[in-house]
Formats: structure tokens, sequence, C-alpha cells
């Protein structure tokens, strides 16, 4: 009550429209990859409720394509949810890194926040809690905006079926890695970031060629932020 | 695979995907961390930015190339000059994309 008292519905209508409008490029990167997904899905013989099931209750993309390839290669449930367990075990580092500056939310607020923490919207939501403050209901619209459009995009994937549109020559798949890249150089602000992007990286691609292909994130992220405040702590000394 | 284990199979996804995403917010709740801690929280975005991206622009067919072949490599030098020109989230990401289709047009 006191909540909605401090802030008037047309105040909090409006940090809703921030935030979805601060979705735009996730929404821009997920239709295609919600596509792909779909798409894929329906060729591996998945029902459209199921597909879109998917997209509603894991919304995690790489984790869904990977499984989407093991439900057709007939692998046993049990492995299909190990590996999606190992490489969606990234998410505990976002949910520890973003934890201080939400760290005053409701217990409920933050359940519902966990449930669409991505790659993309933590990206997001690291930059931007960094440069400001933010409202909570912006910070859940940019989450529910995102899930929407990964949502449509596997609707529309199993749509279009095997008629594969050619959107290739639209660069959609440059959306995310674009972003990244944005989102990076936004949320540097020290030189033991820089050292920490740099290892994390460097040890991201050198384990993918080793054959690492599921723990690469976690691994790299661990080695290159333990750099980063080790160098910052010698530092200080 | 049957309808009813796929079924299965998504909601065990489903929670095994859930809880490394709920675990830290609520065992961390209501504790003030170590300065060590959060001096290590602060590198985490980065380093994991990095971590995935890195390979997506540098790696091309599973190994590493900066060849004329490799668009997103040569698309990302101009997305990191419009970032840290621009400062801002949407000029990069329609550099980069212009980029990719111009490299496209030309390549294809």
């Amino acid at each position: 009550m006191t909540d909605k008292r401090n802030c008037p519905v047309e105040q909090r209508s409006a940090s809703w429209l921030r935030g979805m409008i601060a979705a735009v490029p996730i929404v821009l990167g997920y239709l295609p990859v919600g596509f792909a997904y779909g798409v894929l899905g329906q060729g591996a013989g998945l029902s459209t409720v199921n597909i879109i099931l998917m997209s509603l209750v894991v919304f995690a993309g790489s984790a869904q394509l990977v499984a989407v390839g093991l439900i057709s290669a007939s692998l046993s449930p049990l492995s299909i949810i190990l590996t999606t367990f190992i490489v969606n075990l990234r998410h505990l580092l976002f949910s520890a890194a973003i934890f201080p500056h939400i760290a005053h939310w409701r217990k409920r607020d933050l359940a519902v926040f966990a449930y669409e923490l991505t790659d993309e919207t933590f990206a997001l939501h690291s930059t931007r809690f960094e440069l400001q403050d933010v409202e909570k209901g912006e910070v859940l619209a940019i989450n529910i905006t995102a899930h929407l459009a990964w949502i449509l995009g596997s609707w529309l994937g199993v749509v279009a079926g095997k008629r594969v549109l050619d959107i290739e020559p639209l660069a959609l798949d440059y959306v995310l890695p674009a972003m990244f890249i944005a989102l990076l150089v936004m949320q540097i602000k020290t030189h033991t970031q820089v050292w920490a992007a740099l290892l994390a990286g460097i040890t991201s691609v050198v384990l993918l060629l080793g054959g690492f292909n599921q723990l690469h994130v976690i691994i790299a992220t661990i080695i290159g932020a333990s750099f980063g405040a080790w160098i910052e702590g010698w530092k200080r000394i | 695979m049957e309808e009813n284990l796929v079924l299965i199979t998504i909601i065990g996804m489903a929670v095994v995907t859930y809880l490394p995403r709920l675990f830290p917010l609520y065992a961390l709740s209501g504790k003030t961390l170590p300065p060590a801690v959060v001096a290590w929280l602060r590198h985490v975005a980065p380093a994991v930015l990095a971590a995935m991206l890195l390979p997506t622009i540098i790696l091309h067919e599973g190994n590493i190339s900066l060849g004329m072949d490799n668009l997103f490599f040569w698309a990302a030098i101009p997305t990191f000059i419009a970032a840290i020109i621009s400062k801002s989230l949407f000029i990069p990401v329609l550099v980069g994309m212009l980029m990719v289709m111009i490299g496209q047009w030309l390549g294809g």
C-alpha cells in the first residue's frame, strides 16, 4: 500500500515504458534466435505446446537450442536435464553480481526477477545499475519484454516451420554480439576491469578450442574476475 | 521421444535453470558482503561479457580466424569505436548490423 501511495500510477507506468524501450536491443536479438529455436524444435518433432512451454518456463536460449538437439537424438531426460544444469550454472554468477543492487527488494520480487535472468538481461541490468539507480518497475519491465520477445520469436519459428525465411541479409544475428560490445564498453570503469575482461575473453576462447563447450563461460569468468579483483587489491597495498 | 517424456524433461530443465538464478539472491539476502567479495563481483560483469563475446567475434567455424571471411570480427572494430564515442546502446548495435549487412552484400 505504501508503495502505491508513494508512487503514483503515471509514474509507475512511465518506468515500465522506460524499461520496455531499454529492452528493444534484446527484443531485436531474441526474435531471430527464438525463431531459429522454434524452427529447430519443430524439425526435431516437438509439439507446438512443448516448444512454447519450454520458452515460457526455461527461458534460456543456448540451453533450449542444445536441448532440442539432445531430444531429437533421443537422449534420456536425466542427461538432458543435467546438461541444462551445467550450461545454465553461469546464472549463479549473474545472480550474485546483481545482488548488491537489489539487496533491498522483497523476497517475492527477487523470485520474480530471478525467473527472467538471462545473459542479455543480466548484461543490460548490470550496466544500467552501474550508471544510475533503476526503479524496480523498469527492471521487471525489461525482463518481461525480453521474455515476451523470446516466446513470440519461438512461436513465429513454429508457424514458419520448414518454410525457412531468408532473414540472413538483415544481420540480425549480429544484434546480440554488438549489444555485448556496447555493454562491455559502458560497463568498464577501471583498468582492473579491463584486465578481468581480457583474461576472461582469452580463457573462454582457449577453453572452447580445447573442447570445453559447456562450462567455458563460467570458468573463464571466475578466472578473469579473480584476476581483476586480485590486481585491484594488490595495487591498493 | 514421447510427449510425456518431453514434458517431464522440460519441467526438469525449468527447475535446474531457475534454482541457480534464484539461489544467490536468497542466500545472500539480508547479509552484508565482505569488501573482497564486492570487489570480486564488480569484476564479474566485464569478465562474463568478454567470455561470451570474444568467441563469437574471433572464432569462425571453430577456429581462430581474423581473415576477411570472419565478418563478425571486422564489424566488431567499428562497433567498439561507435560504443566508445557514443556511450549508447543503440548506435553501436546499428553500426554493427550495418557493417555485417555491407560485408554480406560485398561478399555474397
